[in-house]
């Protein structure tokens, strides 16, 4: 056992990097204001939405892609990739019996059953193959209670009026390059509307899958709480393995009113490249919620194992006074991948509180950042925060950064900032050993005791997951 | 009678970033034995107990080890640990997050496994834990805390010896076990080491002082200075090192070899 011990127990192969071979509907690759018209006129799209689609394009048109994130890859050419892309369906679904059983196999081996027997007890899935919907489980037994669970293009459908008040109302169109982007051609997502005063009786939850190789996924996320009203939202994402790159760009609005509370948490194993750094995700996300009413909170859980690079800040804007905002996040790099990760914590309102809790883990020849803006406005008398930032190194050819930024604007606001690095050592390993425990489980068992705090925070189904996903992501590193 | 060797150790040379510690060492450790090795600083004490273990930043240049019967560096440092060798270190590692409770159970239940024994659940091992943690005067909330992080020396030490008495290993050796414990945890600790002796098990005692040893009376006394045994004795070596110091011996041994 020597340093190359931690080299390999990062390795395991990735096990959803298969593909599914169905017929899709695809569009030509590249992006022009003809292609988002096609997209719009493919969903039915009613005229506002893709007025919202043009002006975003036109916006996006004149923006730079960022460069600050502390991440390398090559340019990417925005007209080279395939804007949309469907599984052909035979005929409209009635029932989930009808999906595509190509698609219903696919999901069954990504331990996502569509067939609400079979289903998680308890979880709602919408479930996303490229760029659209497939189908979304328990929907009537949500309906009784008047909560809407549906996917996006449905909700445009059946709902147009609450899809137009919200959307965009978080993140503007123009709020980033990736969100403007995502705003000209996002072509499905979830929408989720608690009505006032419930409290969802199961967790929510969806499951994204990209199959094509040259296709981007482009979707949006909803969700709106009304007053009184309580949702756990649960995100899993995988996709194939590929020699190159696929780019996610999705965009996720959340949206809490008076007393309201929304926690949405996200277990992320996108393919990830393979040892050498070659193919995997960009996951380009932008992610943000709104404490709008008072006493509201919204809580983001994160658990970040996958993609090439993460480039992605969950973040809360506490406008209702005495409103809440968390972040937990784990964040694990192995190999070449690359993560630039963190929150904004926007205080506006009085009397607000938020806590950032980041672990970040880095293995191989990985980069990972944390990157975090506390923002306590002029109005935020007595808002507080708390964050601490962990950093974790196995080996000695990876990085770990932190880059908090923190501006209070006013006098009785207190902010307060931790970190810590630590690195997993020979001197550790040999500690285990010769107490007969071997180098994997002895890495697993400081991880796992690292991340604690953040796993608590997941729904139970979820922190299993994602404590064995850690352990598969690591095994190998250590060898 | 004599029992059979538990620990043969011959002609061992071994190097630590190129530079050669230990120049040919000879030993052989039997069952029911203590053998106590002794030596200034820098003699390369710590070094052999280290490489038996198998630490990673030794190579064996030269000699071999035979533990219970097989080639000890045929051996991974987990498999030696898992065929009773027990290494009590003198810088006991801290490992931050990991709780010494489910620590101490997982390495329980690797060895009982090991030794074809039913692996016992978080409550069982509790039962298990608490008999063994009254005999080290130890406080049950040391078992909640992380593996040695904010533990006093004296703690980390005890610690040691509670692992000790957990995983009941064939041969025992403890690297300057009794160095910084004040002189009531070092009859507690020697104590509990001694409770845990046995007619099947042995006893290496890296030490400076001579003071562990009025605890545990060892069988043999070896000299060790540059990387070699210059001299083995009974009980009363020890005692004569704590009035008359180390040079004497290396003398002897330099006349001798001189001769």
């Amino acid at each position: 056992m020597s340093s190359a011990v931690l080299q390999n127990l990062v390795n395991r192969p990735y096990r959803h990097g298969f593909v599914t071979d169905i017929e899709a509907d695809v569009v030509p690759r590249g992006l022009s204001e003809e292609l988002i018209r096609l997209i719009s006129s493919k969903k039915g799209e009613p005229e506002w939405l893709l007025e919202f689609r043009l002006q975003a394009y036109r916006h996006w048109q004149t923006m730079r892609e960022p460069t600050w994130p502390n991440v390398k890859y090559p340019k990417i050419d925005f007209q080279d990739i395939i804007y949309y892309s469907a599984p052909k369906a035979k005929k409209k679904l009635a029932s989930m019996d009808e999906v595509d059983p190509e698609l219903r196999r696919t999901f069954e081996k990504l331990g996502v059953p569509l067939h609400e027997q079979k289903a998680l007890a308890g979880v709602a899935v919408d479930v996303i193959f490229d760029s659209v919907s497939v189908t979304t489980t328990y929907k009537q037994r949500l309906a009784e209670v008047g909560i809407v669970f549906c996917s996006f293009s449905e909700a445009v459908r059946d709902h147009p009026e609450l899809v137009r008040k919200y959307l965009g109302s978080v993140v503007p169109p123009g709020d980033n390059f990736y969100a403007a982007l995502n705003s000209a051609v996002f072509t499905d997502g979830s929408f989720c509307y608690i009505p006032k005063g419930v409290r969802c009786p199961m967790e929510l939850s969806t499951y994204f899958r990209i199959n094509t190789q040259e296709s981007g996924q482009f979707e949006r996320t909803l969700i709106v709480a009304e007053d009184s009203s309580y949702v756990s939202y649960l995100e899993g994402c995988t996709a194939p393995k590929f020699d190159t790159n696929q780019l996610h760009a999705a965009v996720v609005e959340l949206i809490a009113l008076d007393h309201a509370e929304i926690k949405y948490s996200t277990v992320q194993n996108w393919y990830a490249g393979d040892e050498n750094g070659v193919g995997g995700i960009y996951n380009f996300v932008t992610k943000r919620g709104l404490c709008r009413g008072v006493n509201s909170k919204i809580s983001w859980t994160q658990v970040e194992t996958g993609s090439a690079i993460t480039w992605k800040y969950p973040s809360c804007v506490l406008l209702g006074d005495n409103s809440i905002g968390e972040f937990y996040s784990v964040a694990l790099t192995n190999h070449h991948q690359q993560a630039d990760t963190g929150t904004k914590m926007v205080h506006i309102g009085k009397n607000t509180r938020s806590t950032i809790l980041s672990k970040g883990i880095s293995a191989g020849f990985a980069n990972n950042s944390y990157r975090g803006l506390v923002k306590m406005g002029a109005k935020a008398w007595n808002a507080r925060n708390y964050s601490q930032c962990d950093s974790m190194l196995i080996g000695d050819k990876c990085a770990a950064n932190t880059f908090p930024y923190i501006q209070v604007n006013n006098s009785s606001a207190r902010v307060e900032h931790e970190a810590s690095t630590s690195k997993i050592g020979e001197d550790q390993l040999f500690y285990f050993a010769q107490r007969g425990i071997g180098a994997e489980e002895a890495v697993s068992m400081i991880i796992n005791g690292f991340c604690r705090e953040v796993f608590t925070q997941l729904p139970m189904e979820f922190a299993v997951e994602a404590t064995k996903l850690l352990g598969l992501k690591l095994e190998g590193s250590v060898g | 009678m004599q029992r059979k060797p538990l620990l043969e150790v011959r002609g061992l040379s071994a190097k630590v970033a190129g530079v050669e510690i230990l120049k040919g060492i000879d030993l052989c450790v039997r069952a029911g034995e203590v053998h106590a090795i002794m030596g200034p600083n820098g003699s390369g004490k710590s070094t052999f107990a280290k490489v038996l273990a198998g630490h990673p930043a030794y190579e064996v240049s030269a000699g071999e080890v035979l533990f219970a019967g097989s080639n000890l560096f045929d051996l991974t440092a987990e498999q030696r640990a898992r065929a009773g060798l027990f290494l009590g270190f003198q810088y006991p590692i801290e490992i931050p997050g990991v709780s010494n409770a489910s620590f101490l159970r997982l390495a329980y239940n690797t060895v009982q496994g090991v030794r074809g024994k039913d692996e016992l659940d978080p409550l069982e091992f509790d039962d298990y834990v608490q008999g063994k943690l009254k005999l080290l005067d130890m406080a049950p909330a040391l078992l909640e805390r992380s593996v040695n992080e904010g533990f006093s020396g004296g703690e980390k030490k005890r610690n040691e010896i509670l692992q000790m008495a957990i995983l009941e290993p064939k041969l025992g050796i403890l690297d300057e076990t009794d160095s910084g414990l004040d002189i009531d945890a070092l009859r507690i600790v020697a104590h509990g080491v001694s409770s845990l002796r046995s007619a099947d098990n042995a006893l290496l005692l890296v030490t400076h002082y001579q003071r562990l040893l009025n605890y545990i009376t060892p069988d043999f006394v070896h000299v060790m200075d540059q990387g070699r045994i210059i001299k083995t004795g009974g009980k009363e070596l020890a005692v004569e090192l704590e009035s008359r110091g180390y040079d004497w011996v290396a003398e002897e041994y330099r006349a001798l070899r001189a001769a």
